[in-house]
């Protein structure tokens, strides 16, 4: 039977179910696919700090958020329109998410009395009335999955375990994608399983012809591929553009990279993905823990690889140390910092931004370093390099942060061309003659001095040493003049990064100032209210120390600053006390990226509130 | 060597021919400021004089040190060098050793550096087989910060954090290292500079990591914590100096020797017609088993301490690996195009229109 096609701009999808139910797959074909397709999208994969909790529990529930478009996108949206709920639990955790009248498909045969009492429903939800609001599709996708691999020689455990491939099919179907991608994907990584390979597929075309077939859809959806600008795409994460921007820059720069991290989430990937490229000239260290993995990274820079390790929030604490004595040694060094929710373990698997004080400051004695933030997954590329630009042209340890959201989510990336990405010079010393460890160039900078270079013997070390000569040093006025010098070698590179850009008016009532990863959220809340005509504007910060040196100029152009953060108030200080200004603050810290609703809500309140309100002088 | 040309003019030596260095050579211009008598003066001397028979060019030696007394030594040594942080020296070695497995890298550390805030790098070094030459001067104290206990400090021992004496057992550091999986492993001593000597030009030869303990006095701190072991007098029959295949002998006109009865070690007397030569047990350096059980004889009542070369195998070093697993891949893939990297994955076209 033939089915309406109904055209529609913008949908989000949220898979969701246990976490052993495979929805990071699932969320993660079905992205790939629609990348392929040519729709704008942007992801939010959400799951458990446990790898496998409980089935069927609340705290179980892992889910994949995906939002498509056939027009640019800055975020993963708010509210899902769609919600496939493989269990009671994965309905529970999410409905209140969900829009009003939006569409759930549930998995029926996972509605049984231990679920829905694993979940806390009182009564099966699907049959009490009380999802009135919502469409409900109901399918037994378990019992249609073990159908159509019948006879296919599996268990029944192996044949449940490909439902998640039978849902993926029917959304497939319900939102007209392609299967090829899927279907080689199968093919590729389940080879060696000729019969994993089987089932995986018939599941998915099973659940594809069931949408087809089927009575309960009236019709299926199509979203036109968004108008991009013309190029080379690739669906890309965070955590691996960040990998690639330390690749490109090692190969710009004509010199080794040198990765050096233990694991820990989420930053993890970054390892996996650079341990892959090592006919890159890649090398990666797997640390015994991270003090290890940053000293590590320091003694590799000395002796001349581009050196970076990566954490997130508690190993940068513990790398601290280290990372005072490449302030000390001036040696070029990118830790990137992939923050979670904190204190302590926190929320390891959901994203913050409540790191950027810690880095800022987080080191014993005056330990200036650069600190620069990824603003979306994509941008973590261009982030990274310029990290490594910095770390080598001012030998100098750089903080790049970006976060969960950003390192784990993804978007389309106009792919660059090598030759078009910025040079990254790398002169190291040779010349014997007047060789001195900490003589400096009109930027402050010292030579990078490898050892094995015949007639250039030197040491340095932590201790307090004199300019020019590095030889150990306890004179007074000579420390405080190198406390100024390294303070000042940092602050001079705001000559060397650009100008912070202002979206909107140049001046006006109210600047909205945000940084790293709430980039999405709250440029698209501008962009909204503007159309609703409101007046405001929007500065996102990717340079944070220094900041660029516009950014003064910027402030005192507007009546009031508003300062989103999934933290407590980190920009906003730093703000306060870099500019004199009072800022109005906006922080909500879930573990997951903010909601334009609320924003709005946020900056609507401030405009509206008197002017003197804002300020506090 | 230098020759002559056709014209009969000097030709300059090839530089892939290193220098004869002499240990002068390896004198920093800065002054050594150790307590006058410290024993770290001999570890010095003795490094500096071995250096030339390792046939490596001044500037591919890097000296990498933590804190403490002993990592001041990288500031004396005519090469490159490191004075990093606490306790990480074997960190930042393994990161300068595997970005550049061309260098000889040195660590010089302390029993506090090295075994208390630094012993998870230190047992992960030698784990890996990383090729560094891991200088360990333990003199049971700790110097630089005013004569606290160490963790090789005896059971009891009074000092000015534990004044009624320390209640934390010592480590045995020649164990813990053969525990660590450690493939060089010796001990040698300040005041004996031949061996010293002898033990650091092998601990400089090996390939991977080698560790070698040296029995260093502290005279401000710990004064005479070997005196046993040191002095004419009492050293004979308290050093049992260990030789891959000779026989455990030791004391006062080689008198007395050690056997194995079962698993046994004993001290038998080779003048009371009971014991020969012949009953004693025969060092093997290659003998893991071995070395383990010798390593303990220090602590039992009655048995001379050992110094010598424990063990010594040969394992590939960690950079080696690393260097062929690089090579192995490229050619398997070719080398690496960066924007064939970039372009890789899931990638799609968007076209003008
Ligand atoms: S305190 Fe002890 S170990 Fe340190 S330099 Fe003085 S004598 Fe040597």
């Amino acid at each position: 039977m033939s089915k309406t096609i109904e055209t529609v701009d913008d949908v989000v999808i949220r898979f969701a179910g246990d976490s052993g139910d495979g929805m990071q797959l699932t969320g993660t074909q079905f992205t790939n696919t629609t990348a392929l397709v040519g729709n704008d999208l942007s992801t939010l994969p959400d799951y458990p700090a446990e790898i496998r909790a409980p089935a069927g529990t609340l705290f179980g529930v892992s889910s994949f958020q995906l939002r498509f478009s056939s027009w640019d996108i800055l975020t993963p949206g708010d509210q899902p329109d769609v919600l496939v709920a493989m269990n009671p639990a994965a309905l529970k955790v999410h409905l209140k998410d969900l829009k009003k009248s939006g569409l759930i498909l549930a998995n029926t045969d996972s509605f049984d009395d231990k679920n829905l009492a694993l979940a806390g429903f009182p009564e099966n939800p699907l049959v009490d009335d009380s999802l009135h609001e919502y469409q409900v599709i109901e399918v037994p996708i378990t019992k249609l999955t073990l159908n159509a691999l019948q006879g296919i020689g599996l268990s029944q455990k192996e044949m449940v375990r490909c439902k998640n491939f039978f849902a993926l099919g029917l959304m497939y179907w319900m939102y007209s994608r392609p299967m090829e991608p899927t279907e080689s994907w199968i093919k590729q990584k389940f080879g060696s399983e000729p019969k994993i390979a089987e089932a995986n597929d018939k599941a998915l075309k099973a659940g594809y012809y069931y949408g087809e077939s089927t009575e309960v859809f009236a019709s299926r959806f199509e979203v036109k591929p968004a108008q991009l600008n013309p190029g080379l795409y690739r669906n890309i994460t965070g955590n691996e553009a960040t990998a690639l921007g330390v690749v490109a820059a090692a190969k710009k720069a004509g010199i080794p990279l040198f990765y050096a991290s233990y694991p820990i989430t989420p930053a993890s990937d970054i390892l996996h993905n650079l341990s892959g490229y090592k006919n890159y000239g890649v090398k990666t260290f797997q640390a015994e823990d991270e003090i290890a993995a940053a000293g590590v990274a320091v003694g590799a820079a000395y002796a001349g690889n581009l050196a970076v390790t990566g954490t997130s929030g508690p190993g940068a604490a513990l790398k601290s140390e280290t990372i005072s004595l490449g302030v000390m040694l001036e040696l070029p060094l990118v830790i990137v910092d992939v923050q979670r929710g904190g204190p302590s373990t926190g929320l390891p698997t959901k994203t913050e931004q409540s790191d950027l004080l810690f880095v800022m400051y987080g080191r014993d004695g005056e330990a200036p370093a650069p600190v620069i933030a990824a603003a979306t997954p994509a941008d973590c590329f261009h982030m990274a390099y310029e990290a490594a630009r910095i770390a080598v042209k001012y030998m100098t340890p750089v903080y790049l942060l970006t976060d969960g959201y950003l390192g784990n989510g993804s978007e389309p990336w106009l792919v660059p061309d090598s030759k078009d990405l910025p040079a990254i010079p790398v002169t190291f010393r040779t010349d014997p003659e007047n060789f001195h460890p900490y003589a400096r160039n009109e930027n402050n900078v010292r030579p990078w001095a490898l050892p094995g270079t015949p007639g250039l013997e030197h040491r340095i070390g932590g201790l307090e040493k004199a300019n020019i000569t590095g030889n150990v040093s306890y004179d007074p006025d000579n420390h405080d003049f190198m406390v100024h010098l390294r303070a000042e070698k940092v602050a001079g590179i705001a000559k060397d990064i650009p100008l912070q850009e202002v979206y909107g008016e140049q001046n006006g009532e109210l600047l909205v100032v945000s940084w790293g990863g709430t980039f999405g959220a709250v440029r698209s809340t501008v962009d909204k209210m503007r159309k609703k005509g409101y007046k405001l504007s929007h500065a996102h910060l990717r340079y944070l120390n220094p900041f660029p040196r516009n950014l003064g100029e910027i402030l005192k152009s507007f009546e009031k600053i508003f300062v989103p953060e999934i933290n407590l108030g980190q920009l906003a200080q730093l703000l306060r006390s870099e500019y004199l200004i009072d800022v109005v603050q906006f922080n909500k810290v879930r573990g997951l990226p903010l909601r334009s609703m609320e924003l709005e809500q946020a900056i609507v309140k401030t405009l509206e509130a008197n002017p003197a309100q804002g300020k506090r002088s | 060597m230098a020759g002559t040309n056709g014209n009969g003019e000097a030709v300059k030596q090839s530089p892939a021919q290193p220098k004869k260095y002499t240990a002068k050579d390896f004198a920093s211009d800065q002054d050594v400021r150790w307590c006058p008598g410290c024993g770290d003066y001999s570890v010095l001397a003795q490094v500096q004089r071995i250096l030339p028979d390792l046939d490596v060019p001044k500037e591919k030696q890097i000296f990498i040190s933590g804190i403490g007394c002993s990592s001041r030594f990288p500031y004396y040594m005519n090469a490159y060098g490191v004075h990093g942080i606490h306790g990480r020296a074997p960190a930042i070695a393994s990161g300068v050793k595997s970005a550049n497995p061309d260098l000889t890298v040195w660590v010089a550390t302390g029993d506090g550096d090295a075994l208390s805030i630094g012993g998870n790098h230190f047992i992960h070094a030698m784990r890996r087989n990383i090729g560094l030459k891991i200088l360990m001067f333990n003199n049971r104290i700790y110097g630089l910060t005013k004569g606290q206990y160490s963790p090789t400090s005896e059971l009891g021992k009074k000092s000015k954090s534990s004044p009624f004496g320390s209640i934390d057992y010592p480590f045995n550091p020649v164990q813990l290292s053969l525990g660590a999986e450690g493939t060089f492993v010796a001990r040698s001593m300040d005041r004996d500079p031949k061996h010293l000597q002898q033990v650091l030009l092998r601990a400089g030869k090996h390939d991977g990591t080698a560790f070698v303990e040296i029995f260093q006095n502290c005279n401000v701190f710990n004064d005479g914590a070997y005196l046993l072991y040191t002095e004419k007098e009492t050293r004979s029959d308290n050093v049992l100096f260990i030789e891959h295949g000779k026989p455990l002998v030791f004391g006062k006109d080689n008198d007395k020797g050690i056997k194995l009865e079962g698993f046994t070690p004993k001290v038998v007397s080779l003048k009371d017609g009971k014991h020969s030569i012949s009953d004693l047990l025969v060092y093997d350096e290659t003998a893991y088993e071995l070395a383990v059980l010798v390593a303990t004889f220090g602590d039992r009542p009655g048995f001379p301490v050992p110094i010598g070369v424990f063990f010594q195998i040969h394992r590939e070093s960690y950079e080696k690996m690393m260097t062929d697993q690089i090579e192995a891949v490229t050619k398997k893939r070719g080398n690496g195009d960066l924007d064939k990297l970039l372009k890789s994955g899931n990638t799609w076209v968007v076209t003008a229109n």
